[in-house]
């Protein structure tokens, strides 16, 4: 079943082109993984399923559960199920893990109907959902991101899907940033969060990353446009020959 | 990506304010007033007095003031704008018609029903407005509701008369225990300290008296409500708490008044004095009608607020959360005289709109090893203007002082404006002083993250403006800083266009 069709979508940014007819359709069950050089377009991608302010999109079609999103806001697309983890997570000081955490669980219990989690239960999931993670429970109680290292923030972004337990994550390189051992805890979070009921999108640098978290299918973006797709072996073959070989 | 700022800035309460819908108390209490004709002279000042059936020393001591006030001029180094105020338009006297009254039987039912629609309990088995969940067990709290130029109803005052304290209208003060109040009405705000506390002493109305005797911690809450009803009336409250030797009191103060086109002005006074080893904690949610969108009307809120820390090891802390008034020109402040005395100030001002605020504190340290603190967090959103103007002074006799002030302004959109003039006066080099300050703005990637998550923007922001608070709200008594928390949120209702 198609979770996510994306159809000849064109995006402009400040009236510049990024996206130039973009195609794409993620089942659910599956990974995909998008690679691709710098400034190829990956960030936009991301940030234009999610709805972020300021991106537009001139042509083309994005449809989750085959209910077309564009028009809709970026927290009513929070609540059918997108979740965006940040290549760069901004910080809020003064507003604790918890407290945003909260904010959030709260909204996606009341946009279902249902009755928001009580406190006690919430941080007990939320403590085990950060211990998967290997963060301290203090992470819980500080502002979010506040002060946070590079690495802890990625494993922050994975924190907070875990806890909202969404239908598509689109994770913007995540492993970017992270120490071995930091690599190793977010591939098993995203592994463990894995289901034939949601689908992940992996936009990624490295092949390293894909060692633990196995794609069904990679995807190279260059210029705004998808040049290529392939199996896991192209990841491979992508970090021996680099891109200029696809550009022929 | 301006864009997306400015209509962040739509969202912070701009249609709202427009149509008042988020000013919940902006009604008029329909009730027959004795209201003294508008204008200001000799005649107007005994007249007050007069109502006040004072003795003829607060007669003089107002007339003093009265002259004093004549050859002064309005002050001008503030960091607001607003046309001059004519004096002589302004009626300086009015209130409920009738006898006051004795017992809290006798107040006139629309009064009693104004309090309850503002959640004030003027009964006695009440609790603070709002704290739907404290259950039947929460704290009492004891109040004077002043309406216009006078206090209308004391609750609890017998069972504070059985700890020993007075809680009482100022007028019933001047009457009942004169000794007090000769002897430190003025000695903290000394009558010609400013054009404000001039004109405050020559005309003042009601405001409330507090005494807790030696060693005595007061059993409740005390608070105060001020509501201004009347149009065209100023309304120039007096206050004066004492704590003697040992004593501790919290007090609450808060206000509000109906929504009028025309400007109106509160000039009050507040004193506290602490004798040894006294504490003094007074809280502030104001909340004057902030004028509509365009500006138009809204109080002129020029407060004198001072304290004096006369006795060794004595504690006084202003906590204020300011969200109302068009123009808020106030600076609580600690004169620390006594050893070892401890000042604070802990504040929240946020401005939306027109809204125009001018706040901070003065610490003067002249005992030894006296400590002060100030932190303050403004919030300035729309078209306003938030200025903190904070003085630290180090006298020569101050060995040992410290002060430690942290001072964060907060904007929400691009066209309000946040300014910060800290002055430090020390010649001791023994007298440690530290100052931080921060500008943030609430940024489009901070409410992009939490739309992300799920979270509409208003909430984003009331959670993002309530974090910035924390420090400050801390501070406050429980169901003071829930009421608080949910004032920032109406205010930045519509925050989020
Ligand atoms: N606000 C903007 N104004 C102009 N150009 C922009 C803007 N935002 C993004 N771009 C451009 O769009 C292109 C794609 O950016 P994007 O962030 O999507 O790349 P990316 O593939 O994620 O790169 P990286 O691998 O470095 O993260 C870049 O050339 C970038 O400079
Ligand atoms: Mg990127």
């Amino acid at each position: 079943m198609t979770l996510l069709r994306i159809e000849d979508l064109h995006v402009e940014v400040d009236g510049k082109e990024i996206l130039a007819g973009i195609d794409l359709a993620v089942d659910a069950g599956e990974v995909h993984a998008v690679m691709g050089p710098n400034g190829s377009g990956k960030s936009t991608l991301a940030n234009v399923l999610a709805g972020r302010p300021g991106y537009d999109v001139i042509r083309g079609s994005m449809t989750v559960d085959g209910a077309d999103v564009s028009a809709l806001s970026p927290e009513e697309r929070s609540l059918r199920g997108l979740f965006l983890a940040f290549q760069y997570p901004v910080e809020i000081p003064g507003v604790s893990n918890m407290e945003f955490l909260k904010a959030a669980v709260d909204a996606h219990a009341l946009g279902r109907g249902d009755e928001p989690p009580s406190a006690v239960d919430f941080v007990k999931r939320a403590r085990v959902a950060a211990g998967r993670l290997q963060l301290n429970p203090d992470f819980l109680k500080r502002g979010v991101n506040d002060g946070f290292s590079g690495g802890e923030k990625k494993r922050n972004e994975i924190l907070q899907m875990l806890i909202l337990e969404p239908r598509l994550a689109v994770l913007d390189e995540t492993d970017s940033g992270l120490d071995i051992d930091g690599l190793q805890v977010v591939a098993d979070g995203i592994n463990a969060f894995r289901a034939n009921t949601n689908a992940v999108v992996l936009v990624t640098h490295y092949q390293r990353l894909l060692n633990y978290v196995v794609p069904d299918h990679v995807h190279v973006l260059a210029d705004g446009r998808i040049v290529h797709s392939g199996d896991r072996k192209l990841a491979v073959e992508l970090e021996e020959r680099g891109y200029g070989w696809l550009a022929n | 990506m301006s864009e997306r700022t400015t209509e962040l800035a739509d969202l912070v309460g701009e249609e709202h304010a427009a149509t008042g819908r988020d000013y919940a108390a902006g009604f008029v209490t329909e009730i027959e007033a004795d209201t003294l004709p508008p204008g200001l002279d000799e005649s107007i000042v005994r007249a007050i007095s007069a109502k006040k059936e004072e003795p003829s020393w607060m007669t003089e001591w107002r007339l003093d003031a009265f002259r004093r006030w004549l050859s002064m001029p309005p002050p001008r180094w503030a960091h607001v704008q607003f046309p001059d105020i004519d004096f002589q338009a302004i009626s300086y006297f009015s209130a409920p018609k009738g006898d006051a009254p004795k017992s809290l039987d006798e107040v006139d039912p629309e009064l009693l029903r104004t309090y309850e629609k503002l959640g004030i309990p003027l009964h006695e088995r009440a609790r603070l407005a709002g704290v739907d969940t404290a259950g039947e067990d929460a704290p009492q709290v004891a109040v004077d509701a002043v309406f216009d130029s006078v206090s209308v109803a004391t609750t609890f005052k017998e069972r504070l008369a059985e700890a020993g304290v007075v809680f009482c209208a100022m007028s019933e003060a001047v009457r009942e225990h004169p000794d007090l109040v000769r002897r430190y009405l003025g000695s903290v705000v000394p009558k010609p300290d400013n054009f404000y506390s001039a004109l405050n002493s020559a005309v003042f109305s009601d405001g409330s008296f507090v005494y807790v005797p030696k060693g005595t911690r007061c059993p409740m809450e005390l608070s105060t409500y001020f509501r201004i009803n009347a149009e065209n009336t100023g309304q120039f409250e007096r206050t004066l708490i004492i704590a003697d030797e040992g004593a501790y009191v919290s007090y609450l103060e808060g206000c509000t008044a109906p929504m009028r086109d025309d400007n109106q002005l509160h000039a009050a006074v507040v004193e506290l004095v602490a004798l040894e080893d006294a504490e003094i904690k007074y809280s502030t949610v104001q909340n004057w009608y902030p004028g509509d969108e365009q500006g138009n009307g809204g109080i002129y809120n020029f407060v004198t607020k001072r304290g004096a820390c006369l006795g060794d090891r004595s504690k006084i802390s202003w906590t204020q959360v300011e969200t109302g008034s068009a123009i808020t020109w106030k600076y609580p402040s600690v004169v620390l005289r006594g050893a070892d005395s401890v000042g604070e100030f802990y504040s929240v001002a946020l401005t939306r709109n027109r809204q125009q605020a001018d706040t901070g504190t003065k610490m003067t340290h002249i005992g030894p090893r006296t400590k002060s603190t100030i932190v303050s967090k403004g919030i300035s959103a729309g078209n306003s203007q938030n200025s903190y103007r904070g003085r630290v002074r180090m006298n020569p006799g101050a060995r040992g002082a410290r002060n430690y002030t942290q001072c964060d302004s907060l904007l929400i959109g691009d066209a309000c404006g946040a300014h910060t003039f800290p002055y430090i006066e020390s010649k001791l080099p023994s007298a440690v002083i530290e100052h931080e300050a921060t500008t943030s703005k609430v940024s489009d990637e901070q409410l992009f993250l939490c739309q992300q998550r799920g979270i509409d923007p208003e909430k984003a922001v009331a959670m993002i403006v309530n974090g910035f608070c924390r420090d400050v709200f801390r501070t406050l008594p429980m169901e003071f800083a829930v009421e608080a928390a949910k004032l920032l949120e109406v205010s930045l209702e519509g925050a989020v266009g």
